[in-house]
């Protein structure tokens, strides 16, 4: 693996044999997520989009790289910061937005919202967001997916899952049991550590021993380590890539200290007071986009044309999800009182329910349960 | 439920015709993860001591042998890893059981199971089910002391999302735990240490209990004892003794408090006029408090006292034996409050 960091020159590269039509999506997909980010920001001002909403900006060749260097079939899961994954899964803008603004067009129905993505058919796991919480359910579904494919199937392990988490994370007690455990038991599931360097407004180094080496608290656990440039959408499909397969291969974990820099706030309400301006023109002159942008230009991939193009239809398709989501409707009421149970029992009679405070209809409302009334 | 009712192994142990065993409860429990893991490869066991140790209550024994180390699956002594593995694997499609040796020790896995398994289905907009048991001992062991001995239904049925069974004989062991294997939701499945030894009648054959149906142990006039758990035996108990004073009393086995089985417990109060609740969790914003509302309210008209209640005290549970048994919801406390309740005392 590479072990490149942050302070690599921001000049172009030579391009390994990857076809042309792969780096145009990775670019696209890359200004798709920015574009989004950037309009989530404002819709948020707009007051458009509630709750806690963290921005992807800056960080987008890890989502991108890391997405298209397995397969559609491997699960992935992911923590708060969550829109540039799903978006790079293949969730449409348009679904995502609408989480976000709280409409039935949602992904999840408006009942989840920014932090909590979740998107079966692409395999996204979700969007959690308790901080580390994703690190034991990456790991039971990379323990289902081998289980499957040995246990039930009698063949050998076919998928890996990727869990990502943020460098605050790893000083989780969760994290620490779930790496023991992955370690344990041979589970295929990577732990990407999108290292921005701060957990909220904590420096790396205030919070988290031996930060200068964080892929030692995975070689505790028996973990396959590697660091890569995160900043690099090429350097991480490469070595995301190599490492992946490794994992499918001998049905084993690894951990990744991804080195990126976070060019926004934590979340909308974060003024930056705890870092300084210069650091963070340092890193926004090693901007992944631009750098990739170069790389193509420089190798004859795209034109200057071509690039004009791409932000056009990534503006285009972001205003549209906008404009779905604007035009898509609230949630019917009666919507509060589903998806609570596969199989639920009736609606509680108590004090607290929409008899009182005017609700609608309710979908699994007292009914007839073998000839009885009003489970609570 | 309308699904799972209309299902043909639904049978209350009774009707069960055949042989009727004399097994202990712990042995009720295995047959019915045993017969689910037959039936079902997607089944597994994890937990601390499952596997090679037999289970530390013997409840596992001999799975090992059966089933392999694939699915009888020993986890290092960390609930929160390995609760919320099981989570993720669940959410995946697989139907773990994970074993708590205790469910107080559960407490350290609180965000996984209060904040993940039953809200998985929730946030995702119906995408991603969970269809999980957690099972292991629940309420004072027996000299423990406080950090062992909980009882966390008081805490856990607060949260939406999840069904909690809490079953009182061997014979309900069984056909619950089976139904709660095979339900598509998170399952709560609380038992006792000291009931895990206890024998009771299990019939041959297979059978399945639903949720939320009630069974009522005992039938009588003056009063309905509402219980769910290891109290039930306390209950009976108190009933025998207070029918020899003239008391003639109900007693109603909850069996699982979510779903709760108002209908049953409603008509037996219309019956009686009168009702005590037994909770063994603390007083305050328990499931027996809940209970007890659902009573006065529903049976407003009906009621010639106010509901009385009998709970663990309101303190730690503590170490010596007498005043564990002071603490707990026992028998002298039930028959006192079923006395006053009918204006006996």
């Amino acid at each position: 693996m590479s072990s490149t960091s942050s302070s690599a020159p921001a000049a172009s590269r030579r391009l390994p044999s990857i076809p042309p039509a792969t780096l145009i999506k990775w670019l696209r997909d890359m200004h798709l997520i920015r574009e989004f980010e950037v309009r989530c920001m404002q819709s948020y001002q707009e007051k458009k989009i509630g709750g806690f909403c963290h921005v992807y900006i800056g960080q987008e060749a890890i989502a991108v790289g890391c997405t298209q260097a397995v397969r559609h079939e491997d699960p992935i899961v992911t923590a708060y910061r969550d829109h540039g994954h799903a978006l790079a899964r293949g969730m449409t803008a348009r679904a995502c937005m609408a989480e976000m603004f709280g409409k039935i067009g949602g992904c999840a129905k408006a009942k989840g919202g920014s932090m909590h993505m979740f998107d079966k058919p692409n395999n996204l796991y979700g969007g959690h967001g308790i901080v580390g919480a994703q690190t034991p359910l990456g790991t039971g579904l990379a323990f289902a997916t081998k289980y499957e494919d040995e246990v039930i199937n009698g063949a050998k392990n076919k998928r890996v899952t990727l869990c990502f988490l943020g460098d605050g994370a790893v000083n989780q007690g969760a994290f620490y049991e779930t790496m023991n455990l992955a370690g344990l038991f041979d589970i295929p599931v990577i732990f990407i550590v999108e290292n921005n360097g701060y957990s909220m407004g904590t420096a790396i180094h205030r919070g988290t021993t031996m930060s200068h080496e964080l892929t030692i608290k995975g070689r505790a656990h028996g973990l396959k380590e590697a660091t890569m440039d995160g900043m690099d959408v090429i350097a991480v499909q490469q070595d995301m890539h190599e490492l992946a397969e490794w994992c499918r291969e001998n049905s084993r974990p690894a951990f990744v200290d991804m080195r990126c820099y976070r060019y926004k706030g934590h979340s909308m309400s974060d003024p930056r007071k705890y870092r300084t301006r210069e650091e963070e023109e340092r890193h926004e002159s090693n901007d992944p986009i631009g750098k990739f942008e170069r790389t193509l230009l420089d190798n004859g991939v795209v034109t200057d044309a071509v690039i004009k193009e791409i932000m056009a239809s990534c503006r285009e398709e972001v205003r549209d999800s906008i404009q779905f989501a604007n035009e898509s409707p609230e949630p019917p009421m009666s919507d509060l009182y589903t998806d609570v149970f596969v199989e639920p029992w009736g609606r509680y009679p108590g004090s607290s329910q929409p008899e009182f405070t005017g609700g609608a209809t309710n979908v699994c409302a007292f009914r007839a349960t073998n000839g009885k009334e009003g489970l609570v | 439920m309308t699904a799972v009712l209309s299902n043909p192994v639904f049978r209350e142990p009774e009707s069960m015709g055949g042989a009727i065993r004399e097994i202990e409860f712990r042995d009720a429990l295995r047959e019915a993860m045993s017969e689910e893991m037959r039936r079902d490869k997607r089944v597994f066991l994890l937990g601390e001591e499952v596997a090679q140790y037999d289970g530390a209550y013997k409840v596992s024994k001999g799975m090992l042998a059966e089933f392999g180390e694939r699915r009888i699956i020993d986890t290092p002594i960390s609930e929160s890893g390995f609760a919320g593995m099981a989570i993720g694997a669940a959410s995946m499609g697989l139907r773990p059981i994970v074993e708590f040796m205790s469910w107080s020790f559960s407490l350290v896995a609180a965000d996984p199971i209060l904040n993940n398994a039953p809200k998985m289905l929730y946030m995702s907009g119906g995408q991603l089910g969970c269809p999980i048991v957690f099972r292991g001992n629940d309420g004072a062991g027996g000299q423990l002391g406080s950090t062992h001995s909980w009882a966390v239904e008081g805490l856990f049925s607060n949260v939406p999302g999840v069904k909690i069974v809490i079953p009182s004989c061997a014979a309900d062991a069984k056909g619950l735990m089976k139904t709660a294997i095979r339900d598509d939701d998170p399952v709560f499945f609380l038992e006792s240490e000291r009931l895990l030894s206890i024998k009771g009648h299990v019939p041959e054959g297979e059978y399945l209990i639903p949720f939320g149906h009630a069974a009522i142990r005992r039938t009588g006039t003056h009063c309905t004892i509402c219980a769910w758990g290891r109290p039930v035996s306390f209950c009976m108990e108190a009933a025998e003794i207070l029918a020899k004073e003239g008391i003639d009393c109900e007693v109603v086995d909850l069996r699982t408090i979510r779903p709760l089985d108002l209908p049953t417990v409603v008509a037996s109060v219309r019956k009686t006029s009168c009702a005590v609740v037994v909770d063994q969790s603390w007083s305050f914003a328990s499931p027996g408090g809940e209970l007890a509302a659902q009573i006065h309210r529903h049976c407003f008209d009906d009621l010639d006292n106010f509901v009385h209640r009998v709970h663990a005290d309101d303190v730690p549970t503590p170490y010596s034996t007498k005043l564990e048994q002071e603490y707990l919801p026992n028998v002298r406390k039930i028959c006192e409050a079923v006395r006053a309740a009918t204006y006996r005392a």
